[in-house]
């Protein structure tokens, strides 16, 4: 026997998940007609991954396997991992990666909704810091062949055909390595990796996450806190740096549409669990996730940083909670109850 | 009149399906009069009233059967004339299918008032009209049954700016409050009316949501041939829970008025129309609250609202509209906030406002609940403003105190995040758990002050007796006269020597220590309240056993 409300709205975990990996589409199809199919591959991998690694965990751990199975959380894991992967890596590295976010990063934390690192990202720290060689092979734009692409997940590897720096990766080479004349301008007119404002390729990858963005924010799963504020600061903190020292300092139309950021803004960032969940906790968590993000692209050794940015913020995630509550019904200040 | 006004939102809110046209195909319609009515005594929130009748006695309609215990509380009537057959326990409309207290009448089908004389309520104190409302047993009849005498009180000012008449009638499937304003909206205004000279409000505001055109026209119709411009008619957007007292409130009048504080110290103060209705019976007829208009729909071929009689068995009430075959339960109120009935042989009270027949067709049994997954949308709904998802995590870990600091408390149990929650959470259960654990554990602890205190206060008469009776010894002796004398006035005083002083000072300081303690240790003062804070715990406690039961099986640890 139940009790009321004896109306539900239908809604389910499942229903969520399936629309955010529906959400996923376009910048998956943009993927796959700049960099090939191999991308396909990864997904496949990471899923199947996913799904037997969640139902071994949720069988040692006694929960129903079906209902949990099906909610398609670890989906969504896999899939961010194969998107934040370079399609190109070996297949043992997806896999581990996965099992990283699904074994430990989730379940050993207590299992849906109770991690506090996103796993996603704990996957690519992970990774980017055992194996930084393999995390960095990704392929040249508009290289598709699919046969080479197979080799190199499935062995034997013969990767210089193929791989290319990423646009973040060439510019931070280029600016830490080469001469001091290297200018931001010098190295994004002659390298093959750029395109018109962001990574060759990878800024119609972005502009298909943007627009499942756009699809996340319209079905409500996500609201505009998250995305605009790390987007917003990412763009201010980039766009301030790049006027005061254009020569070192690339602009924010290159930061917002290169590497991960659009896929972090509306797909990493926004993950409700181990995020902030207050309205203005949200602005808090992920302007900090983009000031990170652009300090650690800027200075940093790493290439994108993104995840690392994410899981210090997720470390912060309770803390910025607890501070931000929002007043209750009756307790607004004068302008809030007459807003 | 209606103007266009500048309204206000509140926060959250949801859209279920308002299921509300089937009902209001037809006017309401009488019931006969059944074979046997069982009027509980117990109907609102308060005392319990002690019963005035035994059996055997004849009572005539209208005949107040029930008094008032103390004002926080409310009189209740026969609802027609006949036979009391017995004054009794019986299964009452309540989920755990509790007894309590009833008077059941056998009715003599002659349907014979008691003498019935309007109340002269300009000519009276308003102490005394309070009163006579009190013994018409005029209670809210929105779902709360508050004592609305109790709440007919201007308050520190004398005067209020705004009298709300709550028609939103959010909940689906319920139109009684619809129907009544269709059909009955100059009796409705006269209660107003009346209400407002009671506040001295400057104005009214009748509240409804615009998914009732009907009815808006109709009160608008109403307050024309009625001429007062103080009176306007106001259509507010439909969404759940705009008939939330606070939400009405905030919607007309952009006030939000905190939990545990009375309205009226914001200038305003709330009645659900049909409570209107009844004052106007009761002021201008002589007619105390015997009957309401209740809506009987859901799992039936033909819903419809009706005039019930207090005491009437919901099954009587459901038969005439065809329940479809597979109807397996009955719920009283509405889908939101409804209660499922033990049976369908429970009387219908003045908190009936909705007999709901369900199957499981109609309301499908929850899918199983999976972890919270932190998503918000329940933040994102919640109409007081609360973090539900934080509250369900602490009072599942029964960390009561911490789920308080989220505002437990101002939970007013809507529904809204259960509603919407992705991962079918019964958040609701949750929350009427912890606060009926928390309620239960005040009052243990008030129990056990009490008891330390009645220790301790045994301990100093104690130390006062030996006194008295050393002095009496020291008496008896013949050359003590004096000394006696002495001693006894000694025991008088507190004390004299230094260890009798120290004995004496650790007592009060023990007692200090106690009720310092006691103080402390309730954030949520059960000793100290409003009527309205007073009448919730009351409410939460009458439910605190079933709810326990309810909520076991989700408390279960299952990791
Ligand atoms: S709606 Fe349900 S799953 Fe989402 S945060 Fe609230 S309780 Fe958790
Ligand atoms: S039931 Fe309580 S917590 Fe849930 S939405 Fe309503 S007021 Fe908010």
């Amino acid at each position: 026997m139940h009790n009321s409300p004896y109306f539900l709205k239908p809604a389910s975990v499942r229903s969520v998940m399936l629309r955010v990996l529906l959400a996923l589409l376009p910048g998956i199809a943009a993927y796959v007609w700049f960099f090939g199919a191999a991308v396909l591959v990864q997904i496949a991998l990471a899923s199947v991954t996913a799904l037997l690694a969640e139902a071994a965990m949720l069988k040692l751990r006694g929960k129903p396997l079906m209902l949990y199975l099906g909610d398609g959380s670890a989906l969504v894991t896999a899939w961010l991992i194969a998107l934040t992967f370079p399609p190109i890596a070996p297949w043992w590295l997806t896999v581990i990666g996965v099992l990283a976010a699904i074994v430990v990063a989730k379940h050993l934390y207590g299992g849906l909704g109770q991690n506090p690192f996103n796993p996603a990202m704990v996957a690519f720290a992970l990774m980017i810091v055992a194996y930084p060689s393999l995390m960095s092979q990704w392929p040249a734009v508009g290289f598709t062949d699919f046969a080479p692409q197979l080799n190199a997940i499935f062995g034997p590897r013969q990767l210089d055909a193929i791989t290319m720096a990423t646009p973040l990766d060439a510019l931070r080479t280029a600016l830490h390595t080469e001469e001091a004349r290297a200018t931001v301008a010098g190295v994004l007119g002659s390298s093959a990796s750029f395109g018109n404002i962001g990574g060759k390729g990878w800024e119609w990858v972005a502009a298909g996450y943007f627009l499942g963005g756009l699809y996340l924010l319209q079905q409500r799963i996500i609201t505009w806190h998250m995305p605009a504020a790390f987007l917003l600061t990412l763009l201010v903190i980039s766009g301030a740096f790049a006027a005061f020292d254009p020569g070192h300092f690339a602009g924010p139309s290159f930061h917002l549409f290169t590497g991960g950021a659009m896929l972090g803004a509306f797909f990493i960032v926004t993950d409700p669990v181990s995020g902030c969940t207050t309205p203005r906790g949200k602005l808090f968590f992920a302007a900090g996730i983009g000031l990170l993000t652009w300090i650690i692209r800027a200075f940093g050794a790493y290439p994108d940083g993104i995840a690392f940015a994410v899981l210090l913020m997720n470390i912060a995630a309770p803390l910025i909670d607890m501070n931000t509550q929002p007043p209750v019904f009756g307790h607004k200040d004068k302008r809030g109850s007459a807003k | 009149m209606s103007a266009l006004r500048k309204l206000f939102r509140f926060h959250g809110g949801v859209k279920p399906d308002y299921h509300k046209h089937a009902s209001t195909r037809q006017p309401i319609a009488g019931t006969p009069i059944p074979a046997e009515l069982v009027i509980p005594l117990h109907q609102s929130i308060g005392g319990p009233p002690r019963p005035l009748v035994q059996a055997g006695e004849r009572v005539l309609k209208g005949q107040r059967i029930g008094d008032a215990d103390g004002n926080v509380s409310s009189a209740v009537h026969a609802s027609t004339s006949g036979t009391v057959t017995a004054v009794e326990m019986r299964r009452m409309p309540h989920t755990s299918g509790l007894s309590a207290l009833c008077v059941v009448i056998k009715p003599d089908g002659r349907d014979e008032w008691i003498a019935r004389q309007s109340f002269d309520f300009r000519n009276a104190s308003p102490t005394e009209t309070r009163d006579y409302l009190r013994d018409a047993g005029v209670v809210g009849l929105g779902g709360a049954v508050f004592p609305s005498h109790l709440k007919l009180n201007a308050g520190k000012q004398g005067r209020l700016d705004t009298l709300v008449l709550n028609g939103a009638e959010c909940e689906p499937f319920i139109t009684c409050d619809d129907v009544l304003m269709r059909e009955r909206g100059e009796a409705i205004l006269k209660g107003a009316a009346i209400m407002r000279e009671m506040l001295a409000a400057g104005r009214v505001l009748i509240g409804i949501e615009d998914n009732k055109p009907e009815a808006i026209a109709a009160m608008m119709a109403a307050a024309r041939a009625a001429g007062d411009d103080a009176i306007q008619v106001v259509a507010v957007p439909t969404r759940y829970p705009a008939g939330g007292a606070k939400q009405l409130i905030r919607v007309l009048t952009g006030i939000e008025v905190p939990h545990g504080e009375r309205s009226t110290d914001y200038g305003v103060q709330c009645f659900n129309v049909g409570t209107a209705y009844a004052t106007h019976d009761a002021i201008a007829l002589g007619q105390p609250l015997i009957s309401r208009i209740v809506t009987v729909a859901g799992n039936v071929g033909q819903a419809r609202n009706y005039e019930v009689l207090f005491g009437t068995p919901m099954r009587d009430l459901i038969a005439p509209c065809a329940p479809l075959p597979d109807s397996d339960r009955v719920i009283m109120g509405g889908p939101m906030m409804g209660f499922r009935m033990p049976g369908d042989d429970v009387p219908v009270v003045k908190a009936t406002n909705c007999v709901l027949v369900g199957s499981d067709a109609l309301f499908p049994p929850p899918p199983p609940e999976m972890s919270c997954i932190r998503c918000g949308e329940c933040a994102k709904v919640c109409p007081s403003d609360l973090q539900p998802f934080e509250m369900y995590w602490f009072a599942r870990a029964r960390l009561f105190g911490k789920a308080q600091e989220y505002h437990l408390f101002d939970c007013i149990e809507c529904g809204c995040c259960a509603y919407v929650c992705p991962s079918r959470i019964p958040l609701v259960d949750y929350y009427r758990f912890a606060k009926s654990e928390i309620w239960a554990r005040e009052v243990e602890k008030e129990a056990a002050d009490q008891a330390r205190d009645r220790y301790e206060f045994r301990l100093l008469r104690e130390e006062r007796e030996k006194q008295e009776k050393a002095a009496k010894l020291a008496a008896k002796t013949a050359a003590g006269r004096e000394k006696a004398a002495a001693a006894l006035a000694e025991a008088e005083k507190p004390a004299r020597t230094p260890e009798e002083e120290a004995k004496h000072a650790l007592i009060a300081a023990a007692l200090e220590r106690a009720k310092a303690q006691k103080e402390r240790a309730h954030p949520e003062n059960t000793s100290n309240l409003s009527p309205e804070q007073q009448a919730e715990i009351a409410a939460i406690e009458a439910r605190r056993a079933e709810i326990r039961e309810q909520a076991k099986p989700h408390l279960r640890a299952d990791d």
